[in-house]
């Protein structure tokens, strides 16, 4: 019960801005709520490998991107070409393939967006785990370091390839039919049941994370967080925990592009931009580091934020500068921060100086 | 047949030979400390026979396996269990979960069965936790079972890194240093909890540099010097060995 309170409080909210919205014909603010979810969902995926298991990772956005543009592609790229191929005909035969029109008339052969949504996590999956066996042998900031290495050259090859749309990106990305009735869709008549698509699975995912961080296995990753000789003398195998977590995590950052992607009908390069990255690693560290609501809650509402255009021009800056000021001042985060004991010493402060005021007064 | 047997162990870092070419067994049930001078190369043996370092050369066999080249979690695996020298606790973790860590081997919940909250996980979970508490009992820290490990008093935290290998069940105990940074009431009492471990039925290899301590309670006392094993013999025979008391003491 006590588990469920939270997300009862979350579900009620959800719901009740939905309402609002309705009601004040502001219903545009939908739009960056369920986008602001998706992101949220790669946060708190970053959240368990760098917070817990004390991994840093500077790649994230790559892994969205892999999500994004694989699907984008797969759901886009004519394979009109290809069609006698021994390959596409088996795909074709398995019912993979959607045939259709362009623009222009011409027919057009895509991979359906099941079979691409699946094919785009898959491949952001395996990519991680080949990844993640080298790489997760690093520690501090050599990690961080190679993981940068690896965001760039994702952003590099979506920017130099056709396939990708180079700096274009990939536009005309189809909806995401889910479930009859249900698709991904940036149409203004979908607002409502996206709203309700990306907070769901928003919610589904960080059950699981929040199970998954408190369990046995939870336990681990914080060993190896906090000392990676000891964990191993425990029993612990360090390297295939820091593998997984990794591997989840990475699929919970491509889950993220494949849905955004379909719901903007598109992604382009800078989604898989190193300034991204540093943006996440930014927001989980506001949230407090090993704190899963709160890399949700701070994932929200910053994003939010962003899209609105509030940080307008400066949008990167003001990650930046939020990094640098969590660091020095609340490490553990803005949730964890003691506002209260913040709020007794400025009055003590106050009263110091009243009483000292009182004093000279006296004397005068 | 003895429960650990080293045989011609050897490591070499750079040009020095920090282990150098030593033998001894320690046998099933039995206290066995290993001394020496500073810099004799005991914590080397320690991390050889735990794995966390690489023999250049020679064997370690272990209930008849040989365990040399494993990592240390397959070491663990096969019921050794550690402690280190500087205390390394889990930060951020309460001792408990400290000591809960220690069951890892002993469950087995991964991570599809834990992120679903499968019903037989939440079983598992208490009795982990119920061992836990237990083995906090066993050590008289259950009082601080909630507080942040690493804030607790240095004797604390010895205690909780008992604990916590205690929980892994292990045949063989290794102690690097129990009771240093201890004052003696505090080496009092890990003399008679080590004791205790061993009258549990676990075996235990200790390295230490406080000698009331090694010659109470050793069965068996093995002397390092630059490397080298010097003597090995029963604590009284130890004391009265001029050859270790040439290296203790200086000519």
């Amino acid at each position: 019960m006590k588990k469920l309170f939270p997300l009862a409080v979350l579900a009620t909210l959800i719901i009740a801005i939905q309402l609002i919205t309705g009601w004040t014909d502001t219903r545009f603010y939908l739009t960056q709520l369920t986008m602001s979810a998706y992101y949220a969902l790669l946060i708190i995926g970053l959240c368990v490998v760098m917070g817990y298991a004390g991994q840093l990772s500077l790649g994230h956005a790559g892994f969205f991107a892999i999500g994004g543009y694989v699907s984008a592609a797969l759901t886009t790229r004519n394979l009109e070409g290809l069609k006698d191929t021994v390959l596409i005909r088996l795909f074709d035969g398995l019912g993979l393939l959607v045939a259709g029109q362009d623009i222009y008339g011409d027919s057009l052969l895509v991979v359906t967006p099941w079979a691409a949504c699946l094919a785009a996590v898959l491949c952001a999956g395996v990519i991680a785990w080949v990844l993640g066996i080298p790489v997760l042998k690093l520690k501090g900031h050599y990690l961080a370091m190679a993981t940068l290495g690896f965001g760039i050259i994702i952003y590099r090859i979506v920017l130099a390839s056709e396939v990708f749309g180079e700096a274009d990106g990939i536009s005309d990305v189809p909806s995401f039919p889910l479930l009859p009735g249900l698709s991904v869709s940036g149409d203004f008549g979908a607002r409502e049941e996206n709203y309700y698509i990306a907070w769901g699975l928003l919610i589904i995912g960080l059950v699981l994370l929040r199970n998954l961080v408190d369990s046995r296995v939870g336990r681990a990753l914080r060993s190896i967080h906090g000392s990676e000789e000891a964990a191993e003398a425990t029993g612990v195998d360090t390297a295939r925990f820091k593998l997984q977590v990794f591997v989840i995590s990475a699929v919970y950052a491509a889950v993220a592009g494949v849905f955004l992607t379909h719901y903007n009908g598109g992604i382009g390069p800078s989604e898989a931009g190193v300034m991204k990255s540093v943006r996440y690693v930014a927001i989980v560290a506001v949230g407090g580091m090993a704190h899963l609501w709160g890399a949700m809650v701070m994932g929200i509402v910053l994003n939010f934020l962003s899209l609105r255009g509030v940080f307008g021009s400066y949008d990167d800056a003001v990650f930046g500068f939020i990094l640098i000021a969590i660091m020095l001042f609340a490490p553990n985060g803005i949730l964890s921060w003691n506002w209260r004991g913040y709020g007794a010493m400025l009055l003590r402060r106050g009263r110091r100086r009243e009483s000292l005021r009182e004093k000279t007064d006296g004397l005068a | 047949m003895a429960l650990l047997e080293i045989s011609r162990l050897h490591k070499k870092f750079g040009g020095l030979h920090a282990v150098n070419d030593v033998s001894f067994g320690v046998a099933q049930g039995s206290i066995k400390a290993v001394i020496g001078p500073n810099g004799a190369g005991k914590t080397t043996l320690f991390n050889l026979i735990a794995g966390s370092l690489a023999a250049t050369s020679g064997r370690v066999r272990f209930n008849g396996e040989d365990i040399q080249g494993q990592k240390p979690h397959q070491i663990a695996a096969c019921g050794i269990g550690r402690t280190f020298q500087n205390i390394k606790l889990f930060h951020d973790m309460t001792a408990l979960e400290n000591v809960m860590v220690g069951r890892h081997l002993r469950s087995r919940a991964g991570f599809v069965a834990s992120m679903l909250h499968m019903p037989w996980t939440l079983k598992e979970e208490k009795q982990i936790r119920e061992k836990s508490l237990e083995l906090l009992e066993l050590l008289e820290i259950d009082a601080y079972a909630d507080v942040e490990a690493t804030s607790l008093a240095f004797g604390q935290q010895r205690a909780v890194e008992f604990a916590r290998a205690l929980a892994l069940e292990p045949t063989l105990l290794l102690l690097d240093e129990p009771a240093a940074g201890l004052n003696m009431q505090e080496t009092a009492e890990v003399s008679k909890l080590i004791a205790r471990i061993r009258d549990l039925g676990i075996t235990v290899l200790l390295v230490e540099h406080d000698m009331s301590l090694v010659m109470e309670i050793s069965d068996e006392i093995v002397v390092l010097s630059f490397g080298q094993k010097l003597a090995e013999d029963v604590p009284s025979a130890i004391q009265n060995n001029t050859e270790v008391i040439k290296v203790y003491l200086g000519e």
